[in-house]
């Protein structure tokens, strides 16, 4: 079935001319605890399928959950960074649907007790105008495995030969986020929604509780649009696009169902409520899920685990442990990088501060660490046609490489090499060092070796120098930086060479 | 019949331990008395004869190389309820469902049996994933009752009840939602415990209703059984919802009863089980046990429970709402039954034909009124007012036990009843269950020990004991002493079944 969108849209600026949007954002984060949410299996991504599975998240019979402290542990800090009240006592429930990737047909998730609720995140737009999101609750679920539909045209359960399962990612902690409605943004709600959860990304990244790479999956986002007549306070149909796997994508989806919704309203057609799935190589979406018989998840408290109850001294004890939040940060870098304000945004739209930011705490010079990101790194991310954080290089990686030149362990030349094996994942810098034999050759003897040797081959430049020709040198420290493949410090061997001519 | 079967498993074990016999003989003559009589009672689904004779013979390897013996009952047999999983034996529940499933990983209870040098014969039969009365609802056909064979055992836990009957077993693992391990011991003229909730780990029990199902010990005598218990029992960690607190002290409570003497406890009869529906031989035998505990020494009153009544209805929303949510995994994607997959049909046209084809009746019913119950709209109304009984039954339970010790009844309205006589009434069939579900509800600890047999039909009768949550040791000191001024374990002069040549 292609459902393929000729739909009409509206021109961006009539939509605005008649219509207030109304946008809900819901965002599932993947917390990457060692182990699951209810059992001891691991949950790295990208492993063989169905190879981190056990009972409990298979849900065998006589199978039982048991909750991961960690990951109510990173449940309440979410909570604390995102300004919510924390429960005294809330329990998980189980949701009841039937699907071939759910193990037990119910996901054990949260209802009406989630463990964070009513709070805000101030998200800063690019123009420095602050809008505050209202954050409804962050409850805490499990996450379920993943379908791969074979055959058919769209990769997609309709149309498919057959489908095959993997349970690697059932029972990953899942926090999800859920803003209240957003109203009032205006023309902006799509820059709002994208930089809403930009702002969301950078503080779970700070938290250290998510790989939040929308990429894989670990923070994703399912953008709910409704529109209503300019002026009017009742919410119009909502649509939920799911699919969404780049903070683009985020404003791309929400302005495109904007000026559909729109178009649809003043033919005086009505808005289907269902899910649509967002076609990043178009930038459409089409009709998924009907969900106009809402569902009926016949949700009830999960008897097979006992209520969680975090006490007050956990709770403060937990928000002692918020890191300084990313707007903070940039705040205060900004002042002591003394950058303007055009600079510093810059850095930020290219997705440089925090990296530049973390690279420093790990111990590099700002200038050293601003650099590599801007320059080699922003290439080698241009190439790959990634985003500068999507990089398989750390921040912590980095400063290593950059600490290795200021020992003189690497020239820079050496040290782009590093940087390209870390990349490649050869490993960390000092692995990639050995194993590609890259130090600078800083022993003297080999190097006298060396320069003994190209002073033997080339005897009537040898005998210049030694003739008091000193700028005759650079011929044979040339031949010995070739002999060296480079490795060597020039200067070091120019030393030599006229040591070794004296 | 071997004498060895006669035995306790108090008795076996010393003979074992001693080495004045073997725990290879001892398996055997089970596993003879089984092949001898099981064609008959059908108590077992499984029997595992090699897996059991291993056991046996690793046990009597240890002994013999002198070591000490890896519990007090190493080398006795079990009969295990087909609910718990058993790394590589067959687990159905009595479905069809599950038919061929080896499961690849053992229940707690299935490990700690192991540990304990336990000798698990095989899996018992019992109603379809723990729902039913008589065993007559297993998908592999009924558990008869080897006082009468035209009669049920009592269930779910029919088979692990008939193993003992039939003397197949000495020891034997039920499961008790709502009276599984306790009317079927009434009936059978044994011993069965429900355990404090969260007092055996449901890691690996095959789940019916999770904030009620509870294993527990099945044995011919109160001393076995919480030989038993203290084996099984204890915290968990792979169970969130096991008590993290030592096993309360049963063993020596079986042998501190044992002397007879119950002076100074204070004994609680609950007025609403009698009247209309109790079989008159079954109060009779009821009111000469409570008159027995008073010449024990014991201090009876008389303690009224009114939301007792209420704990049926209760039951029948809580339990299959739970198990609606619990049973939706046997869906055919990974394991167990899969019907009319012929490459065309959809994964939920396979699930639904599925379900339609490896479910019996009873579970269907239950799941269909788990769901409405459960359903947007109907939920406060009929989940949500269940669970407010069980508030106000825990209440009442509470505020017995500042008056007295422990509570006793009948453990059922009758002594069994004829195979297929109830099958057509789920109503008649659920009253069974009156008199044990209020434990179940609460949570906290009850038994059933025989009392005697009904003057009308010279069935055995059960006297429900029950105690406070954690309490457990109290019902096993009432229960021994009872058991010892009654003249010993009742199945000592129960029938004994001719072999099927």
């Amino acid at each position: 079935m292609t459902t393929t969108d000729t739909a009409d849209l509206m021109d961006y600026d009539e939509v605005m001319a008649r219509f207030d949007p109304v946008l809900g954002l819901e965002v599932h984060v993947e917390l990457h605890t060692n182990t699951k949410m209810f059992c001891g299996c691991p949950t790295a991504f990208g492993a063989e399928p169905n190879t981190q599975v056990c009972p409990t998240c298979l849900g065998l019979p006589g199978s039982l959950p048991v909750v991961n402290g960690k990951g109510v542990e990173s449940a309440i800090r979410i909570g604390l960074a995102l300004n919510c009240e924390i429960a005294q006592w809330c329990r998980f429930a189980r949701k009841n649907y039937f699907y071939p990737d759910q193990p037990k047909n119910f996901q054990t998730s949260q209802y009406d007790e989630p463990i964070a609720f009513n709070g805000h995140l101030d998200v800063v737009l690019e123009d420095g105008e602050v809008f505050r999101v209202e954050i409804e609750r962050a409850h805490m679920e499990e996450d379920t495995g993943k379908s791969l539909h074979v055959g058919g045209a769209t990769g997609r359960i309709h149309g498919a030969d057959y489908s095959l399962l993997d349970y690697n990612r059932a029972g990953v902690p899942l926090i999800e986020i859920v803003t209240k409605p957003v109203v009032g943004a205006g023309e902006r709600a799509p820059e709002i929604a994208k930089a809403y959860v930009g702002a969301l990304r950078d503080l779970l990244r700070a938290l250290d509780v998510s790989d939040v790479r929308m990429d894989q999956g670990s923070l994703r986002c399912d953008a709910n649009v409704s529109l209503m007549p300019k002026g009017a306070s009742v919410f119009g149909t909502r649509t939920e696009t799911k699919n969404v796997n780049s903070l683009r994508s985020v404003e791309r989806a929400v302005r495109y169902e904007m000026r559909r919704h729109a178009a649809i309203l003043v033919d005086g057609g009505e808005i289907i409520q269902e899910t649509r799935h967002f076609d990043e190589a178009t930038g459409t979406t089409s009709a998924g899920r009907r969900k106009e018989t809402a569902e009926d998840y016949r949700y009830f408290p999960e008897p097979d685990l006992v209520p969680v109850a975090p006490s007050r001294e956990w709770v403060e004890q937990l928000r002692t442990t918020l890191p300084e939040l990313p707007w903070e940060r940039r705040k205060r870098v900004q002042q002591e990088w003394n950058l303007s304000d055009l600079e510093l945004r810059d850095l930020v739209s290219a997705g440089a501060l925090d990296l530049i930011a973390s690279t420093v705490d790990a111990g590099a010079p700002a200038d050293e660490a601003r650099s590599w990101w801007v320059s080699y790194l922003a290439q080698q991310a241009n190439s790959r046609g990634v985003e500068l954080d999507a990089l398989p290089i750390t921040p912590a990686q980095l400063a290593r490489v950059i600490a290795l030149i200021a020992e003189g362990a690497l020239t820079n030349k050496l040290a782009r090499q590093v940087v390209d094996g870390v990349l490649a994942g050869e490993g960390e810098p000092d692995e990639v060092v050995a194993a590609r034999g890259l130090k600078v050759v800083s022993d003297d003897s080999a190097l006298i070796a060396a320069v003994d040797e190209a002073l033997a081959a080339q005897p009537d430049v040898a005998e210049k120098i030694r003739g008091g020709k000193v700028q005759a040198a650079g011929a044979v420290v040339g031949a010995v930086m070739k002999a060296t493949k480079g490795q060597a410090d020039a200067k070091r061997v120019r030393e030599l060479v006229l040591e070794r001519c004296q | 019949m071997s004498e060895l079967t006669r035995l306790t498993a108090a008795e076996l074990a010393a003979k074992i331990h001693s080495r004045e016999t073997t725990a290879v003989a001892v398996a055997q003559a089970h596993l003879e008395q089984i092949a001898a009589t099981d064609t008959d009672v059908h108590a077992f689904l499984h029997v595992d004869t090699e897996g059991a004779l291993a056991a046996a013979a690793a046990v009597d390897a240890a002994l013999d190389a002198g070591q000490a013996p890896a519990s007090p009952l190493a080398g006795v047999p079990l009969a295990l309820k087909d609910v718990f999983t058993t790394k590589g034996v067959p687990t159905t529940c009595g479905s069809k469902i599950l038919q061929g499933w080896i499961p690849p990983y053992d229940a707690t209870v299935t490990r700690r049996l192991r540990e304990a040098g336990i000798v698990i014969l095989g899996k018992t039969n019992m109603d379809e994933f723990a729902m039913g009365s008589s065993t007559e609802n297993s998908a592999y056909g009924p558990t008869r009752n080897p006082w009468d064979l035209h009669r049920i055992p009592g269930g779910s836990g029919g088979g692990s009840s008939a193993a003992l009957a039939a003397f197949q077993a000495p020891l034997s693992i039920g499961t008790d939602t709502g009276g599984s391990i306790r009317q079927p011991g009434a009936v059978t003229g044994t011993v069965g415990v429900k355990p404090t909730y969260g007092g055996v780990s449901r890691y690996g029990l095959v789940a019916f209703s999770s904030s009620l199902d509870q294993g527990g010990p099945c044995a011919r005598t109160v001393l076995d059984a919480a030989l038993l218990h203290e084996i099984i029992g204890g915290y968990d960690p792979l169970d969130s919802t096991s008590i993290n607190a030592p096993v309360p002290p049963v063993v020596a409570a079986a042998r501190e009863g044992a002397r007879a003497d119950l002076t100074g406890v204070r004994v609680g009869v609950v007025p609403e089980f009698r009247g209309e529906g109790y079989q008159p031989g079954v109060v009779g035998a009821f009111e000469t046990a409570v008159e027995q505990l008073r010449a024990l020494g014991a201090e009876i009153v008389e303690i009224p429970c009114p939301n007792f009544t209420y704990a049926l209805p209760a039951y029948y929303l809580i339990a299959p709402s739970e198990a609606s949510s619990n049973l939706a995994r046997f869906d055919a994607m990974r394991y167990g039954l899969r019907v009319d997959d012929d490459g065309a049909r959809s994964a939920e046209e396979v699930m639904s034909l599925t379900r339609e084809a490896g479910f019996g009746p009873e579970v269907k019913r239950r799941i269909m009124i788990g769901t409405y119950a459960l359903s947007s709209g109907y939920y406060d109304a009929y989940y949500g007012s269940a669970q407010k009984v069980r508030t106000l039954i825990t209440r009442d339970f509470e505020s017995a036990f500042q008056q007295v010790d422990v509570l006793v009844s009948p453990t059922t309205p009758t002594t069994a009843f004829k195979i297929g006589e109830r099958v057509d009434d789920p109503m008649a069939m659920y009253l069974a269950d009156l008199c044990t579900i209020p434990a179940n509800l609460a949570g906290n600890a009850a038994m059933s020990v025989p009392c005697g047999l009904a003057e009308e039909d010279g069935l055995p009768v059960g006297l429900q004991i029950m105690a406070p949550a954690l309490a457990d040791d109290r019902m096993y000191r009432v229960a021994a002493a009872y058991e010892a001024a009654r003249g010993g374990p009742l199945m000592d002069s129960a029938p004994r079944l001719e072999p099927v040549r």
